[in-house]
């Protein structure tokens, strides 16, 4: 479809989802349930790093009530010398990590799982397992966990042939680095530290499992996929996937935190052993210890530039906590850390460092804020030293259409300059400032993806729409599917209804993640609507005797064309509909597609802060995200996306981490003392569209749904500079940590 | 609550503190008072405690009710929430430092329930309206099998979660004494976020004015020690004082001595003592141009 009447393509249409939303009848996992069922409970490991000498469970499966037990030598084993990747994930690990094996890896380590007849009684059980464990030294924090002498967590990990924490490393380049730093006028270095953050999703993980006597299986789960689910029970418990039907609950957040599964093989289990349903349901304190927050890291960047504000070397290492198996996002932090310049030369390396805590996994963008907090920081300073307007500084480098990126790409037509120039114009930027408050801007990078889609797009006996795909809904796929679905079909997006398909009702469509949903999901409807216009058109033309390729498709009607022109009344969809089964039986259409084409997201942020010098206090009191969205399908969820990453790195920046106690426990597992921003801690934060369409989607859609959190921390960190002339390299910028920094002569040149 | 409980919970809700009385001794230590529930209910979820008796308090009128004493002070049931006493149509303009303390708890939702009788049995540190309730001087009334008796607010904690009434003893209302013009008092907390937080540090000043001179202070911090702090000193050096930077560092002084704070999850010692300094020099700015300054 090349000419869009856009009577729905950005407009903010009346969410499908809303209505269920605010009165509660949307159904989350933990709101299904079977009679039957039973309740399944995890007992944990309270150590950090232990052997698992034996575990006895004869106590727990005495019990009444107690109807199935579930230890790691039910989930199917992968050696450790046999990679069995699926997606970012890997089953090696994954079977580890969803039931400890040799080892107690982190406090919140599954040890062994019950299902009783109610959760007392599971919980009861739990604690009548005994389990003899061997507790071994431990290493919670990188810098603890490189030392040379730190304690092993894998003996079969090595680095430079020795027994090692680091698990894995990754290296970017391009030109020649030591020429490049030698041209250079100014060279700034410094070493960075950011600490792990959960996710926060509201909804826990949560599922019910029901294992037939026949063997087939149906999974209700929340989960950002459906498939996924599918696959990772499927490899972890030994069952075909073909027996296996995962129906995605509405979800509840997952920010990346739902692309791996925690709790669905173990409830498989233990309905298989029991032969009852089985429900878990995690509570917060279990998702604090043992689900997946991203990296905390540590990073040294360097950068050179030449007198006139030309970026002649960058060079970035950073180290990424995996937790207990490996798997950081290295790819994120070297990947996107330098993307959004025009480098020449860059050396860019990324290390995976396992150790004792939870398993990390994908949150927003994974790695790449990481990396961007590190980089906008160190230019923010080198703008300084060059007396260059930071925006000036990043304009002068900015990528653009033909640079070469050193992570491979060489860009297309991309919209950064002009989320750069549209910040320098923006009244924000020369808003007055008071004491100690101060401004700051940064830029950020996410690659975004393509992959597997699946579409059905079916139209009703009464002439309205249904369309399916496969990707549970994060960020409003629902509402803008609708929106294209309308466009396309020229009518009015009411009367279409988008659902999501459960893994036995539509095709393979890989999981929600990576900003891929729209972009994949609006190319396999707009071929399949495509198609159904086309059958349409055929019908109409049957009806009135002509060729097909005499009839258009405008504004939801057929009408003949050409020759024909003015000889019939058009017929609307209704009509169309109704004679469906007297012309050729059901009209609908399914493609399914390996999508590609989805460029880079690019992003620049200002932010203004004010400081309470005497409590340490930093608060954001004005914010604006310029992001280049490609095409805002759905203008409404473009700017929530933008308003909620930009919310998550300012909890990310000033007060959120976990905290250990001294036997490595988890100290603050709670939202009440892991603190995640409230909404009165902010201000209205703007989200300024910039729209330069993907040239390569049917619509021009960009991902839009992590970018927006990359830039943040940086933006937050140089605003705090402005304001009290005082550098903070640590996250988070807590009120102990600021005020520590802030001495008198320092305050004395601020004011 | 999913599934069902292991152990049985009774429930009782007398209409008479004399019954509610009876049955709290009788329970010998098992039984747990409901007030508003806002702590009880989070101890029993996360499996702190496990009670086998639960007594609500909120079908006794007395700890229900507020009303104005004889002498011009006011008298506040142990179970009014925050929620209820804000619409109160003159206690908050009378004491808008315990008003504002005990509404900094929670939510919305959680002031609808929460009371100051709840807040001050939790027997933590960081409860905010305990060190407002002891700048303003209230004292408790309690009754028990052994009777009835009066104690000032800062005798009731001794430690964390440890109070000093005896076995069997409930908590019956705050009272509050009569207030001479010219006086008023305010709370601040320090939180890293904006609500929905504990205090790191909390800091209460009551105080009156007369002729620009301060002639009454109470000052108390709250989590800085394993005690709410009535911290003496730092009203010495208020009263007498136009309140100047001399008397307000040296009431600060005497706030940052007063500290015997820990190091945990929620602040440091270094912090926090500085932090109390801070506190009070800002309360009593408030609580003085509440009282008129003059």
């Amino acid at each position: 479809m090349n000419e869009m009447t856009n009577s729905w393509i950005g407009k903010s249409t009346i969410r499908p989802d809303g209505a269920d939303k605010v009165t509660g009848r949307a159904a989350y996992a933990a709101d299904t349930n079977m009679p039957g069922m039973i309740w399944g409970k995890v007992l944990r490991s309270p150590h950090p790093h232990a052997r698992i000498i034996s575990i006895d469970t004869s106590k727990a499966e005495a019990l009444a009530g107690v109807k199935a037990v579930v230890t790691a030598k039910d989930i199917v084993d992968f050696p450790v010398d046999t990679p069995v990747p699926l997606g970012i994930q890997d089953m090696r690990w994954m079977c580890r990590n969803v039931m400890a094996r040799e080892k107690a890896l982190f406090h919140g380590h599954p040890i062994a799982a019950v299902a009783a007849t109610t959760e007392a009684i599971a919980a009861e059980a739990c604690k009548l397992i005994e389990v003899d464990y061997e507790v071994l030294p431990w290493a919670i924090e990188i810098e603890d966990a490189i030392k040379p002498d730190a304690p092993i967590l894998h003996d079969f990990i090595q680095f430079e042939g020795k027994p090692s924490n680091i698990a894995g490393t990754l290296e970017h380049k391009l030109g020649d680095i030591d020429a490049g730093f030698a041209k250079a006028d100014v060279v700034i270095e410094r070493d960075f530290n950011t600490r792990p953050i959960h996710q926060g999703y509201i909804e826990n993980h949560a599922c019910l499992v029901s294992v037939a006597s026949d063997g087939r299986t149906t999974i209700w789960s929340s989960s950002q996929g459906q498939f996924m689910v599918r696959a990772m029970t499927s490899f972890l418990t030994g069952l075909p996937q073909s027996d296996i039907r995962a129906i995605p609950a509405e979800i509840g957040g997952g920010f990346g935190g739902k692309t791996i599964i925690y709790l669905e093989p173990l409830a498989t289990i233990l309905s298989k052993k029991s032969g009852r349903p089985v429900k878990m349901v995690m509570t917060r304190e279990e998702v604090m210890r043992a689900t997946g927050p991203t990296s905390g890291s540590m990073s040294t960047v360097r950068i050179g530039a030449t007198k006139d504000g030309k970026i002649v070397a960058a060079q970035g290492v950073f180290y990424l906590q995996a937790g207990a198996l490996p798997g950081s996002p290295i790819r994120g932090a070297a990947g996107c850390a330098f993307a959004p310049y025009d480098i020449p030369n860059v050396v860019s390396r990324g290390f995976d460092v396992v150790s004792n805590r939870s398993k990390v996994a994908a949150y927003r963008a994974p790695g790449a804020p990481i990396g961007a907090h590190a980089v906008e920081c160190v230019l923010d300073e080198l703008a300084e030293a060059l007396n260059i307007d930071p925006l000036d500084l990043r304009i002068r480098n900015a990528a653009r259409e033909g640079t070469k990126a050193a992570h491979g790409p060489v860009y297309p037509r991309i919209g950064l300059l002009e989320t750069m120039e549209a910040a320098k114009a923006h009244p924000h930027y020369k808003a007055p400032l008071g004491k100690f408050q101060g401004r700051g801007v940064a830029s950020g990078y996410w690659f975004n993806a393509g992959g597997e889609s699946s579409a059905q797009v079916n139209i009703t006996e009464d002439g309205n729409v249904v369309v399916t795909t496969g990707h549970p809904d994060v960020g409003g796929s629902r509402a803008a599917i609708a929106n294209i679905a309308a466009e396309l079909l020229g009518i009015d997006y009411r009367r279409v209804s988008v659902l999501i398909g459960d893994t036995a009702t539509i095709g393979y469509s890989n999981l929600t993640g990576g900003s891929r949903v729209l972009f994949a999901s609006a190319m396999v409807v707009t071929q399949s609507a495509e198609q159904v216009i086309g059958q349409l058109k055929a019908r109409a033309a049957k009806l009135w005797g002509i060729e097909a390729d005499a009839v258009v498709w405008e504004n939801g009607e057929a009408r003949p064309s050409g020759d024909h022109t003015g000889n019939f009344p058009t017929m609307t969809l209704a009509e169309i509909a109704a004679k469906a089964t007297a012309t050729g039986g059901p009209i609908g259409a399914g493609v399914q597609l390996n999508t590609t084409g989805a460029e880079g997201g690019f992003s620049t942020h200002i932010c203004d802060v004010e400081v309470d010098v005497d409590l340490g206090i930093v608060r954001v009191i004005r914010y604006t995200s310029f992001q280049d969205v490609g095409r805002a399908i759905h203008p409404a969820y473009v700017e929530g996306q933008i308003q909620g990453g930009a919310v998550q790195g300012i909890g990310w920046a000033l007060n959120e981490e976990y905290i250990y106690n001294a036997k490595g426990q988890v100290d603050n597992p709670s939202f009440l003392d892991y603190r995640m921003p409230v909404c009165s801690d902010m201000p209205m934060l703007d989200a300024v569209m910039i729209e330069i369409p993907n040239p390569k989607h049917p619509q021009g859609v960009r991902g839009v749904g992590e970018v927006p959190l990359v830039p943040v921390m940086a933006a937050v960190a140089n605003a705090i500079h402005d304001a009290v002339g005082k550098r903070f390299f640590s996250l988070p910028m807590s009120p102990p940590k600021v005020l520590e920094g802030l001495d008198e002569g320092t305050l004395q040149a601020a004011e | 609550m999913t599934g069902s409980l292991m152990t049985d919970i009774r429930y009782l809700a007398p209409h008479t503190l004399d019954e509610a009385v009876s049955a709290y001794a009788d329970a010998a230590g098992a039984a747990r008072i409901l007030a508003g529930g806002t702590d009880l209910l989070v101890q029993m979820r996360s499996g702190m405690i496990s009670p086998g008796l639960i007594l609500d308090i909120k079908k006794i009128s007395e700890l229900t009710e507020i009303s104005e004493t004889p002498e011009g002070g006011f008298r506040v049931g142990a179970a009014v929430s925050g929620a209820v006493l804000a619409e109160h149509p003159t206690f908050g303009k009378v004491w808008p430092g315990v008003l504002e303390a005990l509404n900094l708890i929670g939510s919305t939702q959680i002031q609808g329930r929460a009371s100051a009788g709840g807040n001050l049995c939790n027997g933590s540190p960081a409860g905010d309206s305990v060190p407002a309730m002891i700048a303003a001087g209230a004292t408790v009334t309690v009754q028990g099998p052994g009777g009835r008796r009066d104690i000032p607010v800062e005798a009731v904690p001794v430690g964390p979660g440890r109070t000093n009434l005896a076995p069997g003893e409930i908590l019956v209302s705050f009272t509050l004494p009569p207030r001479a013009p010219g006086s008023s008092d305010a709370y601040l907390r320090m939180i890293p976020r904006t609500e929905m937080d504990i205090a790191v540090v909390g800091c209460g000043v009551n105080l009156s004015m007369k002729d620009g001179v301060c002639t009454a202070a109470r000052v108390a911090l709250g989590a800085v020690a394993p005690t709410v702090v009535l911290v003496e000193d730092a009203a010495k050096a208020l009263i007498g004082s136009k309140l100047d930077d001399a008397a307000l560092e040296a009431a600060a002084t005497a706030c940052r001595a007063a500290c015997h704070p820990i190091d945990d999850k929620r602040g440091t010692i270094v912090y926090r003592t500085k932090v109390a300094g801070v506190l009070l020099k800002r309360t009593a700015g408030i609580a003085a141009d509440r009282a008129g300054r003059s």
